[in-house]
């Protein structure tokens, strides 16, 4: 069945008034949690935006757009660009070292299939305050590295390599590598080897196929592990205080130091706001892309 | 005059208004029981215990991060659901303002008079009449005396720092303590909020980070101990950690100046179990009990008879603890900044996102 019929049929299921009820029961604690844990806070956050900020903390009940005036401020743009920048780097590095591992955990024998995706998901078993902190041991000016290096002779100097945007990519990419490769593996898994033969039979080279038919076929999971990688990094603030030292900032940081350092809950909240407004672009746009591509190949 | 004292009663008036703490019904002394919150790790983890059997109130504790948090708590919640909260002394003031703490009686309390005299004259609250001192100290250079050539003794050795120094420093990240060492170098207070002398706080800021490694509020002293610092700005207590485990580690206070920090216990005035309260923070001024945070923690407490029972070749190996307290009072005591506090956060940002 194409993709597009497979489609169409579960449209159809969903749609059938026997199932109203089976909707309701399945659906319905899941949307409930969600209206309770996620609507709530997102209305009070908003509400929070167009309050004043009150002097040791809470808000004020005086309506006022001060807080999303605090937004002209040039100082929040470099911030923000600088985080899309990092968390676009690391989620490129992801994709790179990802696409080709989940191509080779989807051609392994099952057993073997197994024992690679448990190995994927491992790390997630220990901390992520502890595996980060792995990383300041490793890096730091008279860490593993560095004396490794240095005791072969290679280097005189340590080599600085903590406390850079290269450190926060690189704890970035770590923490976040496996919700590239899951997603990936998931859509090359699927892919029926029928596909690439019919394509060789047809004449296409190994690069054509890959081109025309695998790489959009995949597109799906390129796109959710893309997404699922830049999202936490873009939001993510210890890894820029760890590794970074603190001497670059993100907006995750800068949307929890509104909260739990300058005490103002309006300012926060509009921060917190726009990286939601960020996130909903993003979203929107993948589901462009993935409409396009169901038209174009379904 | 006369119009002075109108004035004067029209405030107590209001401080009596907003006060309030009286107002609200205590349970009986037998019923009474404490809820606190505290940093975890800076008072026995048996003090509850040790308390309930001497004076038969029980106590849970909670535990915060940091100052912010617990401020922010207790704002929200109208200081419902605590009785003794631990925050330094400028976010007690702070507290006070908000008309959240209740008065301390000094008959409950009578432990006070284990205190050092300078210690009930401190300029956030003078007299203690809302908040008992916890802990004090300083905040100053920790460094390395066998990888630096010349001993430290201006801020600016941190903030423009030697060649082999470069690259080797860190400083605290905690706004108040991430511009003081800006401010006492240019010669402004540390509760400045004069926005011309900021300025060059900032300007200065910017410019030490490109020497910095990094802003550490948590584990500096582990980088001196490997090396991988040599020149960090540190509390004096924390410094004492990195003694611990390399004597050639040493604290100096710049020549400049420095300020000087308090933690402090509070009352809530909504609490309705004051008397357990009180007695709470009559036991830990208790000699030995308070006692306890010198030998432990290696801070200093402005208990005096707490001090005398320290082994004095504590502060032989510990410099800091040594300290008189008229010494600890050359620092300036760290004020509330009132309405000035975004400007703080907000050039926080700047340095932070800056150079």
């Amino acid at each position: 069945m194409s993709l597009a019929g497979r489609l169409e049929g579960e449209e159809a299921k969903a749609s059938s008034p026997s199932s109203r009820l089976g909707k309701t029961v399945t659906l319905g604690p899941g949307l409930a949690y969600l209206a309770v844990m996620l609507g709530a806070p997102l209305a009070l956050i908003v509400g929070y935006s167009f309050l004043t900020r009150g002097s040791f903390g809470g808000v004020v009940m005086e309506p006022t757009l001060d807080a999303w005036g605090k937004l002209a401020n040039p100082i929040f743009f470099d911030v923000v660009a600088g985080s899309i920048k990092i968390a676009s780097i690391a989620t490129v590095l992801a994709l790179a070292i990802g696409y080709p591992a989940a191509w080779v955990i989807a051609g392994l024998p099952a057993k073997w299939k197994t024992v690679a995706l448990v190995a994927v998901v491992l790390p997630f078993w220990s901390n992520f305050l502890i595996r980060t902190y792995a990383w300041i041991v490793l890096l730091n000016n008279e860490g593993l590295i560095n004396r490794v290096l240095r005791g072969w002779g290679l280097i005189d100097e340590p080599l600085g390599m903590l406390y850079t945007e290269g450190a926060i990519v690189v704890g970035l990419v770590y923490i976040y590598l496996p919700l590239m490769i899951l997603p990936l593996y998931s859509s090359i898994e699927r892919l029926d080897p029928a596909l690439r033969e019919a394509a060789f039979d047809l004449g296409a080279s190994p690069r054509r196929t890959f081109r025309r038919v695998l790489l959009p076929l995949t597109l799906p999971g390129i796109m959710a592990g893309s997404i699922f990688v830049f999202v936490p990094s873009l939001g993510n603030f210890v890894v820029p205080e760890l590794l970074g030292g603190g001497q670059e900032i993100m907006i995750g940081n800068l949307v929890r130091d509104q909260f739990f350092k300058a005490r103002d809950l309006p300012f926060g909240s509009v921060l917190a706001l726009c990286v939601i407004a960020l996130m909903l672009v993003l979203l929107f746009i993948q589901a462009t892309v993935l409409r396009r591509t169901r038209e174009t190949h379904g | 005059m006369r119009r002075a004292s109108g004035l004067v009663a029209c405030l107590g008036l209001l401080v009596a208004a907003c006060g309030g703490g009286d107002a609200v019904e205590q349970n009986p002394v037998d019923e009474q029981s404490i809820v606190i919150s505290n940093w975890e790790g800076y008072m026995p983890e048996d003090l509850p215990d040790t308390f309930a059997a001497a004076t038969g109130f029980d106590a849970t504790v909670s535990f915060h991060a940091t100052n912010e948090e617990i401020v922010g708590k207790l704002v929200a919640a109208g200081g419902e659901g605590f009785d003794v909260a631990f925050v330094s002394g400028q976010f007690a003031q702070a507290l006070n303002e908000q008309g959240l703490l209740a008065e301390i009686d000094p008959d409950k309390v009578p432990n006070l008079k284990n205190l050092y005299p300078e210690a009930t004259e401190l300029g956030y609250d003078p007299g203690n009449t809302f908040s008992v001192p916890y802990a004090w100290g300083t905040t100053g250079l920790c460094y390395r005396s066998d990888l630096l050539s010349e001993a430290p003794d201006s801020w600016m050795d941190l903030l423009r720092p030697s060649d082999e120094a470069a690259g080797k420093v860190t400083m605290l990240a905690t706004e108040r303590w991430l511009m003081l060492p800006a401010q006492k170098a240019l010669g402004f207070s540390v509760n400045t909020t004069d926005e011309g002398e900021m300025t060059q706080v900032k300007d200065l800021l910017i410019e030490a980070k490109q020497n910095l490694l990094a802003y550490d509020d948590t584990t500096f002293y582990s980088k001196l101990v490997s090396g991988e610092a040599v020149l960090v700005e540190a509390w004096d207590g924390w410094c004492n950690y990195g003694i611990l485990e390399d004597p050639n580690i040493k604290y100096v206070i710049p020549s400049e100046g420095t300020d000087l920090w308090v933690d402090t216990m509070v009352i809530l005035g909504s609490s309705a179990n004051k008397d357990a309260a009180h007695a709470f923070l009559n036991y830990v001024l208790d000699e030995d009990n308070h006692a306890w945070v010198v030998e432990n923690i290696l801070y200093k407490v402005p208990n005096q008879a707490a001090m005398d029972k320290v082994d004095p070749s504590l502060a032989e190996t510990f410099p800091n603890l040594g300290m008189t307290p008229a010494e600890v009072l050359g620092g300036e005591a760290l004020l509330d900044l009132g309405e000035a506090q975004p400007m703080y956060t907000d050039i926080a940002t700047e340095v932070a996102a800056g150079g």
